[in-house]
């Protein structure tokens, strides 16, 4: 009896794993093939822990006794048991400056991102999707939002409309939407001639429908590789512009603000610059390996 | 005879024309065709003949710009529905008419589950929402006969006579009146082309659906139509039931299309295809679009468009090897 009934058990747990294995969707095929690159699973896991890191920064040190507030008698140590990454000029954790500046760095990218993303993916699938005059019109437009450099774009709004959080987000956007109208429109419009969308009209289905339903989610795969780097591209824009004061104000940590506060102490006290230095670099690089991770991934043709 | 039953769909004096850049393509040139209820009508022609044209055009689904039909009515169940607005042909699409195309294997959306995929279908047009649509959906897999636990699986878990079958399913989910088949079996293996083909004729006998079967593959036509048109250069050249065309032959095109099959019987002898290609649809020959590569062109044929000829109530030529005399008795022509 035993051997019968365990005989019959067998096959239906084969079956079980078979149909597990069928189900899969595209997404879990993207991640088991991401997962594959070793690479950009470390870029994904550095990021992970940034992330997790930026978000417990308020259970590990607190802002106003430990991130702004000035301490001069312990000012300019070097990184020790009490402060890893030593104290700034004005005696602040340099560790407990980093992690918070990570909330504004990766908040202000990710926004950033995502605004641009919407609103650039809206233009570009309608162009992409419509063509002719809308398309021109359309394309033309970012095209001359291309043509000014980001940063230098930046520079102006921030310069107009004065040093602020918001105003940094509004115009880091708006120089990220031609990029992403351009992309989501070249992916669209190789999707759209596609025979599945033609049998989606043979079936009734209206534009928004088709656009929606059909074309946009054959069409993410460049977007989410530009979103990744876009992201990274975003950061360093921010670190760039803090530099030169034009970003965020002090006292708010920020990565790039405190590389142009530490300049002045290079010689003596290089770890201040080396620390924020190396966690701008961290965040880039993994999301740079994440991002042609992904890339490869999504690659129907590398599978 | 003549007591003709109702007509599902009839297309009068059809003009498509492409606008490129290039010229203007006539591809649909005052193309008449009939079919009635119930029956399965075949399509025969070269490719370029304007076939699918003619099919995009009954959905309204030609590319536009530069597809634009400049003439002609379509009239399904006795409506008009040419130049109806987009919204009341959505509810047509798919409902009352619907269309299977010719490569199942990229007329699936590839990130769609399939069972979704013919829920949509349903969801349109029917008012049940998604759960009673999935719990049809099922219904129409297992019509199909592929069973619906695979549904929650993706396009390209199944092979392509499958994907095949999903895609039939998907165009008779709401019970069409009309199915345009546009040669649904040519990208398959020859195995699965009459699997396909004995289901979806079973299919439409069971709903009682009418079909218009675009092929170019005389043996798909004897397996299942009803009536057949051969169509060339935008034009119906001949027209007839079965025996009308395959056994009275009339028209030498029609008769160059039979000669370019392989002969079962004798295995030795050659394959007589038709010279020359389809005619440039930008700059059309003159009289009969057929002249250069006919064998019995006269001078009439390089001057005068011809004429139908009736040789039965429904079997007519458009030729002008004959006059309503000799069309009867035949024997203008050789068969191979």
């Amino acid at each position: 009896m035993d051997g019968i009934i365990h005989n019959n058990k067998k096959p239906t747990d084969a079956l079980k794993i078979k149909q597990k294995y069928k189900k899969q969707s595209q997404l879990k095929e993207i991640w088991f093939r991401l997962k594959k690159n070793k690479t950009s699973v470390l870029g994904l896991i550095i990021i992970l822990i940034i992330i997790s890191l930026a978000i417990a920064s308020g259970f590990i040190y607190d802002y106003d006794e430990d991130v702004i507030n000035q301490n001069i008698s312990e000012r300019l140590q070097s990184p020790s048991l009490d402060h890893p990454f030593g104290t700034d000029e004005l005696g602040r954790d340099i560790l407990a400056r980093i992690i918070y500046g990570s909330r504004t760095s990766l908040s202000i990218g990710f926004t950033t991102v995502v605004i641009s993303l919407i609103s650039g993916g809206i233009l570009g699938a309608i162009s992409g999707f419509y063509g002719g005059r809308i398309d021109n019109v359309i394309m033309r437009i970012m095209d001359i939002f291309l043509a000014i450099p980001g940063t230098l774009f930046a520079i102006t709004i921030v310069a107009a409309l004065g040093t602020s959080t918001i105003n940094l987000m509004i115009a880091l956007s708006i120089s990220g939407v031609p990029r992403f109208a351009r992309i989501v429109r070249s992916s669209v419009m190789t999707v759209k001639d596609v025979e599945f969308v033609e049998a989606a009209r043979a079936i009734g289905a209206n534009n928004l429908r088709i656009i929606i339903q059909h074309v946009i989610p054959n069409s993410l795969a460049p977007v989410i590789v530009q979103t990744t780097l876009q992201v990274a591209t975003i950061i360093l824009t921010i670190a760039g512009l803090s530099f030169l004061g034009l970003g965020v104000s002090a006292p708010q940590p920020e990565w790039g603000a405190m590389l142009s506060s530490a300049r002045a102490y290079m010689r003596e006290y290089s770890y201040m610059t080396l620390f924020p230095g190396l966690a701008i670099m961290i965040t880039i690089l993994a999301l740079n390996l994440l991002g042609d991770g992904l890339r490869d991934a999504l690659d129907p043709r590398l599978k | 005879m003549n007591t003709k039953s109702e007509l599902i769909l009839d297309i009068k004096n059809l003009k498509v024309e492409y606008r490129t850049d290039d010229g203007v393509v006539n591809a649909v040139n005052g193309l008449d065709l009939e079919i009635e209820k119930g029956q399965t009508h075949g399509l025969v022609g070269e490719t370029g003949a304007g076939k699918t044209t003619t099919a995009l055009s009954v959905l309204d689904l030609i590319q536009s710009p530069p597809g634009i039909i400049v003439d002609g009515k379509i009239k399904l169940e006795g409506k008009n529905i040419r130049g109806l607005k987009d919204k009341d042909m959505e509810s047509i699409r798919g409902n009352d008419v619907s269309m299977i195309f010719q490569d199942p294997m990229t007329s699936l959306n590839p990130v769609m589950t399939i069972e979704d995929q013919i829920a949509e279908v349903i969801e349109y047009h029917e008012s049940g929402g998604y759960k009673e649509a999935i719990e049809k959906t099922h219904e129409m897999l297992t019509m199909v006969g592929l069973p619906p636990r695979r549904g929650k699986e993706y396009p390209h878990q199944f092979s392509g006579g499958m994907k095949q079958r999903v895609v039939i399913a998907m165009a008779l989910a709401c019970r069409p009146k009309l199915l345009i088949a546009d040669e649904p079996t040519t990208a398959l293996d020859v195995t699965i082309q009459a699997q396909v083909l004995t289901l979806m004729k079973n299919l439409k006998n069971q709903y009682g659906t009418s079909m218009l079967m675009i092929t170019h593959d005389l043996g798909i036509v004897a397996e299942i139509c009803d009536k057949v048109s051969v169509i060339y250069a935008g034009h119906i050249i001949e027209h007839g039931d079965l025996v009308d065309i395959f056994d009275n032959t009339r028209h030498p095109y029609t008769e160059g299309l039979f000669n370019s099959l392989p002969n079962l019987q004798d295995r030795k002898a050659k394959l007589i295809p038709i010279k020359g290609l389809m005619p440039d649809p930008t700059d059309l020959p003159t009289g009969c679009p057929f002249h250069p590569r006919c064998d019995y062109a006269m001078d009439i044929c390089t001057k005068k468009y011809p004429e139908k000829r009736y040789r039965n109530d429904q079997h007519f030529v458009e030729c002008h090897l004959y006059d309503s005399d000799n069309i009867k008795r035949g024997g203008v022509i050789k068969r191979g």
